[in-house]
C-alpha cells in the first residue's frame, strides 16, 4: 500500500465536474440511441437500450472490483482514459453496430440474426461500461465523499436526459452523437485539471481531440435506415430523391419527390376505380408510414380517387359534416373531407414540422390546405392543430359530425408485426370512449385499418368499439356499428345513435359500386358477407357477430390471436401473439407461416435471453469470483443464510425498480404526448429523486438497531402508497391537464414521480449498509446481483406488460418489494 | 412515357436441359496447349461439375420439401398437390444462379433471401404456390411487374409462350436481364421502368404477377388482363408474404378477388 500513499497525494479533489459531464453524456446517449433506433429500424427499442446501458454500468462495477489497487494508484490517468474511451466508443460503437447486418425481419429465417442482435447489444453497451467505470472509480477512490460524487453524478445524468431532448430540436441525431462523443474527451480534460495534475498539456490535447468528432465524415455517423423501410424502398425508384429533411425528437421527417414515376399512393383503392391519384410527394416520419402530400390545383374532380376508398364511407351517410381528422399528416384525409363537401375540418397532427412543410414550404403545391388563406374555399374551412390526438380530444369542448382516425402506419410494417411492441393510444377502449363523447347526435366515428389475414386488426378494433359502447352505457352496441372492407383496408363506423334503414341502404350501395364487402351492419345476413373479396372463414362478419353475441368471451379465448381490446393499460394494439399458438406458428415456418408471428416478439424474447446471459457473464461471474476468492482467505466461511438473503433481496429490489420505471415510462407516454419525452422525463425524475432518497436514507441506518427494525417495511408501504397515488391521479390529470403547455406537464410529471422515486431510492443503500455490517465480503455480490436484476428487469417488464398490462407490472414490483422486505440481509 | 425504360432483345436458345453445366462451358483460350494448364482446367471442370450435381441434388430436396408442405396445406389452398408441370419446372430452374454470391449456400432452402436493394427472392414454396395459382398454359402470355432476381420469370418462361417482366430498380433489372440471357431464356423480355401502366404493346395478358409493392392494384393492369385471366399478388413486407391475392377477371368484365393464406392455420380452435 506504500505506492498508494505515494500517489494519492497528487489528486486534491474528486473530479466532480467531469463526473457530471460524463453522466450527462451517458444519459443523453441512452436517449439518443432510442431516437437512432427509431430511424434505422421500426421501434424505439427503449427496453433494450435501458437494459444495455445498465449492463455497461453493472459490468464496469464488476470488472473494477478486480482492479481495485490499480484504481487507487493511478486514479487520474485511468479516469481520463475511461472518459476518453467513452468518447471513442459512443461514436465508434454506433458506427460499428451499423455495420452489423442485423435485420429483424429475418430473425426467424436466418440463424445468424440472433447473434447479430447480441453483437449490437454488446457493442452498444461499451460506452456505458466506460462511463460506469468513471463513476465507479471515483466512488472507490474517494470513499469518504461518496455522497458529493453521487450528487454530481445524478445532477449530470438528469441534466443530460433532459438536455438531449432540447438538443434534438436543433441538432440532427448524428450531430448530437458527435457532441456526446466530444463530451467524453472534454470530461477527460476537465478531470485532468480537477485532479490537479502538475502538467497541463494532456488536458489541452484532450480538448483538441474533443473537436475531432465534428470532423468525421457525415456518412460514417449518419444513421443508416433499413433497406426494407418504406423510405428506402421509395428511394429505389429512379430519380426519386429527398427534397426536404427535418429532424426533431418527434422524428425525422423526409419529403420525397419522384419526378420520373408518380408515387400514386391510394391505399385500398377500389378495383373498379379508373381515376389515378394526382401527383404526390411522399412524407415519411422516421422512414415509415408514408403520408401523401397531394398536389391540389383547386379542382375538386382531381381528387376523385379519394372517393374510391373504404375510408370515404362516412361521407355517404353525412351531409356537409363538421369533421375532426386525427393524425392528419400531410393532409390526404383533409382533402378527402374537402372532396366530400365537409363544411369544416379540424386537422390534428402531432409533428409541427410536418405541418410546417405543408403549410409553408409546399403551400402552393398542397393548394394551401394548411395555410388558412381567406381567399381559398378549402383553406377557409380547414383549421390545423399541432397536438397529440388523444390530448386534443380530451381537452376539446367541440362536438363533431365525423371523427376520422387516419391510417398512418404502413401496410407492410403493420402486416409484418413491426409495431408489435409499440404502444398506440388511438385504438384503445378509452380512446374510443373519448371520441364518442365528442360526436354530435347521429355523428360518426370512422377508423380505417389494413386488412390482415386471418383477421386481427379489424376484429381487435371492433372488440374495442363494442366495449367502448358498453362502457358508455349503450344497451345495444350492434345497432351502432358498421364495418366494410376492400381486399386491403377495412373501415369501421361507430355511430352516436342507431343506424337507420336509409343509412344501411347507403352503406350497401357504396360497397356495391366499389366492389367492397359489407362485413357488418345491424341486421346483416351471413350470405351478404364475403362476396367480392373472398377469404376463408372466419371472415370479419363471423368475427363481428361473435364479438357481439353471448359467446364473446369464448370467441376471444379460442381465437388463436390476441384480439381482446387494447386499453390504456395494455396499449399494444399491434400485439396479436398468444403463447399458446407459438408451436403451431413455428411449425408453419416452411409454409410461409412466419408472417403470422410478429417479429417484434421474437426480438424481445431474444433480447431477454441475451440480457440474462450477458449480465450473468459480465456482472455476476466477476463478482462471484471475487466473493469466492475472498472467502478462501483464512478468515472464515461465508454465512450461507446471509448469502441467500443477499441474493433474494438485491435481485428483488433490482427487478422491482426497473418494473416500475419501465411501467411509468409507458404510463406517461400519453400525458407527455410522445415516447421519447416520456423516457426523458421519467428517467430524469427517477434518477433525481431516487438519488435524493438514497442520500436521505443514510440517516435511517447509522447502525443503531432500533431505527432499523421496521425501516424496510415502512419503505415498502410508502412505495406502494405513492405508486397507487400516482396511478390513480394520472387518468384524472390526463383528462384535465393534458392541454397545459409541455414544460408545465413535465414539471407535473416530475412532481408526481418524486415521492415514489424518493422511497424507491432507499432499499438499495439500506440493504448495502446491512451487508457491510454483516459481512462486507458480500458487498460486491450485492452490487452484482442488483445489476443483473436491473438489466434483465428492464426487458422482462416489457415482456410482461404486453401480456398483462402495465398496472400488473407495477403490482408485481410491489410484491417484489414486499418479498425483499421480508428477506432483508 | 417511361423514364429510363429499356427493352431487351430476345435471347437465343430456349432452355431445355439441366442448366448448371451450361454456364461452366469453357471460354475459348488461344494458348491452352500447356499440359499443366489443361490438367488444372480439367480439375477445375471436375470440381465444377461436382458442384453442379450438388445443386441438382439440393434442388430435388427443395422440390420434395415443397411437395411435403403442399400435402399439409391442402385444406387451405384447396388441393393436395401442385400442378406437376410447376413442380418439374422448379426441379429444373437453377435457383442458385438467381441469388447473390453470399447466399448461394442457402439458395435451395425453403426460405426467402435478400438480393440487395431492399428486395428479396421469395421462398420457393411461395413461388410454387403463386405459379400454381396462375394456372399458366403453354400458349399464355405473362406479364410480371417486379422482376427482382428474375427467378419467377424464369419459372414462368418454362410454362408460358412469352414472359414480359418490368423492374423499376435499374441495377436489379439489368442484372436479371443479363442472367436470363446467359441462362438462355429466349422467351423472356425484361424492361427497366415503371410497371404501373403495364406493358401495353403485348396486352392483353392471360396471367399477371405483381410482386412489386403497391398501395393498390393499378387500374391499367386490370385493363390489360384478359377476360378469364388471373392476376396473382403476394401481399406483405419483405421476407413476410402474408397472403396471396388472386384477382380474377370475369367474362362480363367484373373483377373478383380471393385472398389466400399460404398456410393451414385456422384462427379458431375447436369448432371449425
Amino acid at each position: 500500500m506504500t505506492g498508494t500513499r505515494a500517489r494519492t497525494v497528487v489528486e486534491a479533489a474528486p473530479p466532480v465536474i467531469a463526473i457530471a459531464l460524463i453522466s450527462a453524456a451517458a444519459l443523453a446517449l441512452e436517449i439518443l440511441l432510442m431516437r437512432l433506433f427509431s430511424i434505422t429500424l421500426w421501434h424505439h427499442f427503449a427496453y433494450m437500450i435501458i437494459s444495455l446501458a445498465l449492463l455497461g454500468y453493472g459490468a464496469s462495477g464488476a470488472l473494477l472490483t478486480l482492479a481495485q489497487s490499480a484504481v487507487q494508484q493511478r486514479f487520474a490517468p485511468l479516469f481520463c482514459a475511461a472518459a476518453a474511451a467513452f468518447g471513442v466508443s459512443a461514436i465508434g460503437s454506433f458506427v460499428l453496430a451499423q455495420r452489423v447486418p442485423f435485420n429483424p425481419l429475418e430473425i426467424l429465417w436466418n440463424p445468424r440474426q440472433p447473434a447479430y442482435l447480441l453483437a449490437v447489444y454488446l457493442l452498444l453497451a461499451l460506452p456505458f461500461l466506460c462511463a460506469g467505470a468513471c463513476v465507479c472509480m471515483a466512488f472507490s477512490r474517494w470513499r469518504g465523499i461518496v455522497s458529493r460524487i453521487y450528487s454530481f453524478d445524478i445532477l449530470g445524468a438528469g441534466a443530460g436526459s433532459l438536455a438531449i431532448v432540447g438538443l434534438l430540436f436543433v441538432l440532427s441525431p448524428q450531430d448530437a452523437l458527435r457532441l456526446i462523443g466530444a463530451l467524453g474527451f472534454a470530461a477527460a480534460a476537465v478531470a485532468w485539471l480537477e485532479c490537479g495534475r502538475p502538467r497541463r498539456w494532456p488536458a489541452a490535447v484532450l480538448m483538441a481531440i474533443a473537436g475531432l468528432p465534428f470532423l468525421l465524415p457525415g456518412s460514417w455517423v449518419a444513421p443508416v435506415m433499413s433497406p426494407y423501410k418504406g423510405l428506402s424502398q421509395t428511394l429505389q425508384i429512379p430519380q426519386a430523391r429527398v427534397v426536404e429533411e427535418r429532424s426533431s425528437p418527434l422524428g425525422l421527417v423526409s419529403v420525397v419527390e419522384s419526378p420520373g414515376t408518380p408515387l400514386r399512393y391510394a391505399p385500398g383503392l377500389s378495383l373498379n376505380a379508373t381515376a389515378e391519384p394526382p401527383p404526390q410527394l411522399g412524407v415519411f416520419v422516421d422512414g415509415e408510414g408514408m403520408s401523401a402530400l397531394t398536389r391540389f390545383d383547386g379542382r375538386r374532380e382531381s381528387l376523385a380517387h379519394l372517393g374510391q376508398m373504404t375510408s370515404a364511407l362516412p361521407y355517404h351517410l353525412l351531409r356537409q359534416p363538421r369533421v375532426l381528422v386525427l393524425g392528419a399528416g400531410a393532409g390526404a384525409d383533409v382533402l378527402q373531407a374537402h372532396y366530400h363537401g365537409a363544411r369544416q375540418v379540424d386537422a390534428v397532427e402531432l409533428n409541427p414540422q410536418v405541418v410546417d412543410i405543408v403549410r409553408r414550404q409546399f403551400a402552393t403545391y398542397a393548394g394551401g390546405i394548411y395555410s388558412g388563406d381567406a381567399d381559398s374555399d378549402l383553406a377557409r374551412t380547414v383549421r390545423v392543430h399541432v397536438a397529440e390526438a388523444r390530448g386534443f380530444v380530451a381537452a376539446s369542448k367541440q362536438r363533431y359530425d365525423l371523427i376520422h382516425v387516419a391510417l398512418l402506419d404502413s401496410s407492410s410494417a403493420s402486416s409484418a408485426g413491426l409495431y408489435a411492441l409499440s404502444e398506440n393510444y388511438l385504438y384503445t377502449v378509452q380512446a374510443l370512449q373519448d371520441d364518442l363523447r365528442h360526436l354530435e347526435r347521429g355523428g360518426l366515428l370512422a377508423i380505417t385499418r389494413w386488412v390482415t389475414l386471418p383477421p386481427r386488426d379489424a376484429l381487435k378494433l371492433f372488440a374495442a368499439a363494442v366495449m367502448a359502447l358498453e362502457r358508455s352505457g349503450v344497451a345495444d352496441p350492434a345497432s351502432r356499428l358498421a364495418l366494410v372492407r376492400s381486399w386491403q383496408t377495412s373501415t369501421l363506423l361507430v355511430k352516436n345513435g342507431a343506424f337507420s334503414s336509409e343509412d344501411i341502404v347507403s352503406i350497401k350501395a357504396f360497397c356495391t359500386e366499389r366492389s367492397f364487402d359489407v362485413a357488418f351492419y345491424p341486421g346483416m345476413k351471413a350470405q351478404e358477407a364475403n362476396r367480392y373479396n373472398v377469404v376463408a372463414p372466419p371472415d370479419l362478419f363471423d368475427g363481428a357477430t361473435a364479438l357481439l353475441g353471448p359467446g364473446r368471451d369464448e370467441f376471444l379465448q379460442s381465437y388463436k390471436f390476441q384480439i381482446a381490446p387494447a386499453t390504456d393499460d395494455e396499449p399494444h394494439f399491434f400485439h396479436f401473439f398468444k403463447w399458446r399458438s407459438l408451436p403451431e406458428l413455428l411449425s408453419l415456418k416452411e409454409q410461409g407461416g412466419l408472417p403470422l408471428l410478429e417479429w417484434g416478439y421474437p426480438v424481445l424474447v431474444a433480447t431477454f435471453a441475451q440480457a440474462v446471459l450477458a449480465s450473468l457473464l459480465l456482472i455476476a461471474a466477476p463478482a462471484a469470483w471475487v466473493t469466492w476468492a475472498g472467502a478462501r482467505r483464512p478468515a472464515s466461511v461465508l454465512p450461507a443464510g446471509l448469502r441467500r438473503r443477499v441474493l433474494v433481496y438485491f435481485s428483488a429490489i433490482g427487478v422491482a425498480f426497473m418494473f416500475i420505471e419501465i411501467a411509468f415510462i409507458q404510463k406517461f407516454v400519453l400525458f407527455l404526448s410522445h415516447p421519447l419525452y416520456a423516457v426523458a422525463v421519467v428517467l430524469f425524475s427517477f434518477l433525481l429523486f431516487a438519488g435524493i432518497g438514497s442520500a436521505a436514507s443514510k440517516r435511517w441506518h447509522d447502525g443503531s438497531a432500533p431505527v432499523l427494525r421496521h425501516a424496510e417495511l415502512t419503505v415498502v408501504a410508502a412505495i406502494a402508497l405513492s405508486a397507487a397515488l400516482c396511478l390513480s391521479l394520472l387518468p384524472w390529470l390526463f383528462q384535465n391537464a393534458v392541454a397545459l403547455p409541455g414544460p408545465l406537464r413535465i414539471v407535473i410529471s416530475a412532481a408526481l414521480i418524486a415521492p415514489l422515486a424518493f422511497f424507491m431510492g432507499t432499499p438499495f443503500p439500506m440493504g448495502l449498509a446491512r451487508v457491510e455490517a454483516g459481512d462486507s465480503r458480500l458487498v460486491p455480490l450485492a452490487w452484482a446481483v442488483n445489476g443483473c436484476a436491473s438489466v434483465t428487469g428492464a426487458v422482462l417488464a416489457t415482456l410482461l406488460a404486453i401480456h398483462f398490462g402495465f398496472t400488473a407490472v407495477v403490482v408485481a414490483a410491489l410484491v417484489l418489494y414486499a418479498v425483499a422486505a421480508t428477506s432483508r440481509p | 412515357m417511361f423514364e429510363g425504360e429499356r427493352a431487351f432483345d430476345s435471347f437465343d436458345a430456349r432452355p431445355t436441359e439441366e442448366m448448371d453445366t451450361h454456364r461452366h462451358t469453357l471460354p475459348h483460350h488461344r494458348d491452352c496447349a500447356s499440359v499443366v494448364a489443361a490438367s488444372l482446367l480439367s480439375t477445375f471442370l471436375a470440381a465444377q461439375s461436382a458442384v453442379a450435381q450438388d445443386f441438382a441434388a439440393e434442388r430435388r430436396r427443395m422440390v420434395e420439401d415443397i411437395t411435403a408442405v403442399v400435402r399439409e396445406t391442402r385444406a387451405e389452398i384447396g388441393r393436395s398437390a401442385f400442378d406437376e408441370r410447376v413442380m418439374s419446372v422448379l426441379a429444373r430452374v437453377p435457383r442458385h444462379e438467381f441469388v447473390p454470391a453470399d447466399q448461394v449456400a442457402s439458395a435451395y432452402r425453403n426460405r426467402p433471401l435478400p438480393i440487395g436493394y431492399g428486395q428479396t427472392i421469395s421462398q420457393p414454396y411461395i413461388v410454387a404456390l403463386m405459379t400454381d395459382l396462375a394456372r399458366t398454359e403453354p400458349d399464355h402470355k405473362v406479364l410480371e411487374v417486379g422482376t427482382g432476381s428474375g427467378y419467377q420469370a424464369a419459372v414462368m418462361a418454362h410454362l408460358a409462350k412469352a414472359v414480359y417482366t418490368i423492374e423499376i430498380v435499374e441495377p436489379l433489372g439489368l442484372q436479371a436481364a443479363q442472367r436470363l440471357k446467359t441462362l438462355g431464356y429466349t422467351n423472356v423480355q425484361v424492361r427497366v421502368g415503371d410497371g404501373y401502366n403495364g406493358w401495353d404493346e403485348h396486352a392483353p395478358y392471360d396471367v399477371i404477377l405483381v410482386t412489386a409493392a403497391a398501395s393498390h392494384i393499378p387500374p391499367p393492369l386490370l385493363r390489360q388482363l384478359k377476360a378469364g385471366g388471373r392476376m396473382v399478388i403476394p401481399v406483405g413486407a419483405a421476407f413476410m408474404v402474408q397472403q396471396l391475392m388472386l384477382v380474377e377477371k370475369n367474362f362480363d368484365g367484373t373483377v373478383s378477388t380471393r385472398q389466400i393464406l399460404p398456410v393451414t392455420f385456422v384462427p379458431l380452435t375447436g369448432k371449425r
